[in-house]
């Protein structure tokens, strides 16, 4: 393979501690190198930002709830539909875009690796071919747990063994990643026409509250040392008030201590913080909780946390908090879509548009800026759109830029609609702080590869590291102080390396890359009792045989795949 | 005002999408430039010029400037499509999407137009001289937000499921129309000249649909409050007054329910 020399370019690298200093990095056979020979290809970055490739941690961006979102929403890419010149293909859709754009769009703003975030494990082998089919990133899949009733069962009697021997078995036939858990409990109870709105709030039938769902799923992840940790959409989501839930459940993980060999220290991520952020009673006392959230956070080391922020686009909701969508529908009315995933989960879509004329969406913009401004440690804190339930991914420059620029994201907060009221209700206007790129590598490269158990590999510009890296035509010495050419040098990367090989330059696609599916195969103890169980649900409820459910390894041709052994834990 | 005339001279073998032919993507150009613009033809780019003969120059602006276009339309798609001002008049029947998202000026098609014309209108005047497919003034596929502002007539008749979705602006049809007219209305005005098929104004939660004829069969969801003289485009005439859908929701205004209103002729 060949040999390249980046020079002169400003690095910014927290796994070095690399602050912008000039220094030269080294590209030899996919990977950093201390020194390539004379003959190695020479990249001048002088004037320009060197960091590892972005790595985001959640994103709904294959499967089927995706693929559903896509087709039902035919007049998201009936404008926005277009080839570009080059290796290409046509590229469509605005906040469902294809598997290309997808794939395209990432890597020209710097990603090398994207986490699908919620699959539904009887429908995994949709995910893998989505996922086969985004071109140049990395990705993997977390499956969802929070509402399985094996997972709810066994954890009603406190049976952390055999959650932890059937969530290796999931894992291993869905080729997931992790645990992810959505509106604990509230799905499942939404098949009752109920929801789980507090960790008490009991799931019918099943007799277990979302408290104990989420204690059990953080103890079963820790128990098999799995590289990422357990990762929560919380319960009443987007609604106003709901900020002491979300304190509630953070507070679950107090006591809790990370168990695994990968250099992960938190037992928790909560995603998407903005929408578990809220105080007041309904939408018109709607305030900001996002300090009060951030005071805990920021001194409970144990937790990360994604933003999730508003981009004030018109989007597409699409989240496995079926309950959730059906509320969403009634503020809206527009379409809704619904589906039940038999023993396992539910998902919903509705169409969104964040209006800035309206209050609400213009609060929920600013809250979700005050996260990241607000969080101490940006190795915790990691920024994400929720993709595309805040928001497109495709909008990260913007985001980005508002929370650089001071002037700019408070151009757009004075000139709302019914900015008075959106700066009395949140704390954006009295924060001055603006994030510095070192903060900005922390929080979309070195974290979010921390906190995904990657860091050995990804994430920074190490000797040894995998050659994941973005080129940004931004000169820290003139920082670009209109927030449009900040947004600009985000959205097309001067050069982007995935496995040392160019694969985007000049904001142009030049090479599909080598992409890999990221999957976990976790070893357990022989466990008859859930192997039975897994038997029996199948037979006598799951609609299709157990020998058609795993994930043929045909559906994830180039896997990477993590090996963890809970066998002698 | 200057004068643009368009002059079919070579059927495309596909359809052509003339995406280009309106008075905003015409101004400020000479003839040999407008000739240049592009035009698809399945997946491959032509040029207007390859299928017209252009002559007149266009005005500085799209309000300075008209168009004509004469010959044989009918695989020609998305004609005077998101004008914004200016006039157009097409002497021939055209394919899909004629005068869609349209925002202002004058567009007079001298013919047939065939269905998902006049798409998502928000404003201008649009005249069908001739009859009208399906979804007429409807929104696009899977969109909530159909026609809003401005005036399209038909002469003729139209196909069904016309002003699906309409939140605006008012369409009036002289002649009959299919089935699910004003399915999802939700503002604006109807005026049907003649007769309806069945399932008018179907889950319709504001907005007026006037009919003169007949309808085949009337929705469940409608209820008679009343009648009343009025002057509907140039007829003074009785109407019965009728409220509905009353199957769908309605918002509330002073604590009065809105609901949508289906005046019949007498």
């Amino acid at each position: 393979m060949s040999e390249f020399i980046i020079k002169n370019g400003h690095v910014f690298d927290p796994v070095q501690g690399i602050k912008g200093d000039k220094k030269d990095i080294c590209v030899k056979d996919g990977k950093v190198v201390d020194k390539v020979g004379s003959s190695a290809k020479t990249i001048d970055a002088t004037g320009k930002t060197v960091m590892a490739g972005a790595l985001d941690i959640h994103a709904h961006v294959a499967g089927p709830k995706v693929n559903a979102g896509r087709w039902y929403r035919p007049e998201d890419k009936h404008f926005d539909s277009h080839k570009k010149a080059g290796i290409t293909r046509i590229e469509g859709g605005k906040s469902i875009p294809t598997v290309f754009k997808t794939g395209y769009e990432y890597a020209r703003m710097g990603f090398t690796f994207a986490m699908e975030a919620a699959m539904p494990p009887l429908y995994a082998r949709h995910v893998h071919e989505e996922i086969h089919d985004t071109p140049i990133i990395d990705e993997g899949a977390l499956p969802v747990f929070g509402n399985n009733w094996f997972i709810m069962e066994y954890l009603k009697n406190q049976e952390i063994e055999n959650t932890a021997a059937y969530i290796a078995w999931i894992l291993r036939q869905t080729k997931g990643y992790g645990i992810k858990c959505v509106n604990p409990g509230g799905t499942e109870a939404w098949a009752w026409g109920l929801n789980c709105l507090t960790i008490h709030d009991p799931v019918p039938y099943f007799d277990i509250t979302p408290g104990e769902i989420v204690t059990g799923l953080m103890k079963a992840n820790e128990y098999l040392g799995l590289p990422h940790s357990f990762h929560v959409h919380q319960n009443d989501l987007g609604n106003p008030g709901n900020y002491k839930t979300t304190l509630d459940t953070l507070k679950l993980a107090e006591g809790i201590k990370a168990q695994n060999t990968f250099g992960r220290e938190q037992v928790l991520h909560s995603t998407h913080l903005q929408f578990h952020s809220y105080k007041g009673t309904n939408w018109g006392d709607f305030e900001s909780a996002s300090k009060e959230v951030m005071d805990y956070v920021n001194k409970q080391k144990n937790i990360t946390f994604d933003t999730g922020n508003v981009t004030l686009d018109e989007t597409t909701t699409m989240t496995a908090d079926g309950p959730f969508e059906h509320h969403l529908h009634g503020l809206n009315h527009l379409k809704w879509f619904n589906v039940d995933v038999e023993l396992e989960t539910a998902a919903g879509i509705v169409p969104y548009i964040y209006d800035p004329n309206i209050s609400g969406c213009a609060k929920q913009w600013a809250i979700g800026l005050e996260l990241a401004l607000f969080a101490k440690d940006p190795m915790r804190c990691f920024i994400t759109t929720d993709h595309p339930n805040a928001g497109p991914f495709t909008r990260y420059p913007r985001v980005y830029a508002w929370l650089m620029s001071k002037k700019y994201r408070d151009e757009r907060l004075n000139t709302f609609k019914n900015a008075d009221k959106v700066i009395a209700g949140t704390h954006l206007a009295g924060i001055d702080k603006e994030l510095s790129l070192y903060e900005f590598a922390c929080m979309t490269r070195a974290g979010p590869a921390k906190a995904l158990g990657l860091a050995k590999d990804f994430g920074g510009l190490k000797a040894g590291m995998n050659a994941d890296i973005a080129i940004y035509n931004i000169n820290p010495d003139k920082f670009p102080s209109a927030g449009a050419e900040i947004e600009k040098a985000f959205a097309n990367v001067a050069y982007l390396f995935k496995d040392g090989k160019i694969c985007v330059e000049g904001g142009k696609v030049v090479d599909m890359g080598k992409k890999h599916t990221f999957w976990v195969d976790a070893k357990v103890p022989e466990n008859k009792q859930v192997m039975h169980d897994i038997r029996e649900k199948f037979l006598r409820y799951y609609s299709v045989n157990e020998n058609n459910y795993p994930v043929p390894e045909s559906y994830a041709p180039h896997q990477h795949i993590i090996t963890v052994d809970a066998t002698k834990a | 005002m200057n004068t643009v005339t368009l002059t079919v001279k070579k059927q495309p073998e596909l359809y052509l999408e003339c995406e280009n032919v309106n008075p905003d993507a015409f101004a400020g150009k000479k003839a040999a430039d407008i000739a240049k613009l592009g035009a698809y033809q399945g997946k491959e780019t032509s040029t207007l010029g390859d299928f017209f003969t252009i002559s007149g120059d266009a005005g500085a602006t799209a309000a300075d400037t008209k168009i004509v276009v004469n010959g044989d339309c009918t695989k020609m798609k998305y004609l005077g499509a998101k004008m914004t001002a200016g006039e157009m008049v097409v002497n021939s029947a055209c394919d899909m999407y004629t005068g869609s998202w349209m925002k202002g000026g004058k567009l007079t098609v001298n013919g047939d137009v065939h269905s998902f014309c006049g798409l998502a209108m928000a404003g201008g005047e649009f005249t069908i001289n001739g009859n009208a497919g399906n979804y007429l003034g409807a929104a696009y596929r899977g969109d909530w937000r159909g026609m809003s502002g401005g005036v399209l007539r038909v002469k003729g008749n139209a196909g069904s499921d016309v002003c699906s979705f309409m939140i605006g602006g008012t369409l009036i049809v002289e002649g009959d129309v299919d089935i699910h007219l004003g399915t999802h209305m939700e503002g604006g005005k109807i005026i049907l000249k003649g007769n309806a098929n069945r399932r008018v104004g179907g889950q319709l939660v504001k907005g007026e649909i006037y009919v003169f004829g007949k309808i085949n069969v009337m929705m469940p969801g409608y209820k008679p409050v009343g009648e009343q003289e009025m002057d509907v485009d140039g007829t003074k005439a009785t109407f019965v007054d009728y409220i509905g859908d009353l199957g769908e929701r309605h918002p509330k205004r002073k604590g009065e329910t809105v609901y949508g209103h289906l005046y019949m002729k007498k």
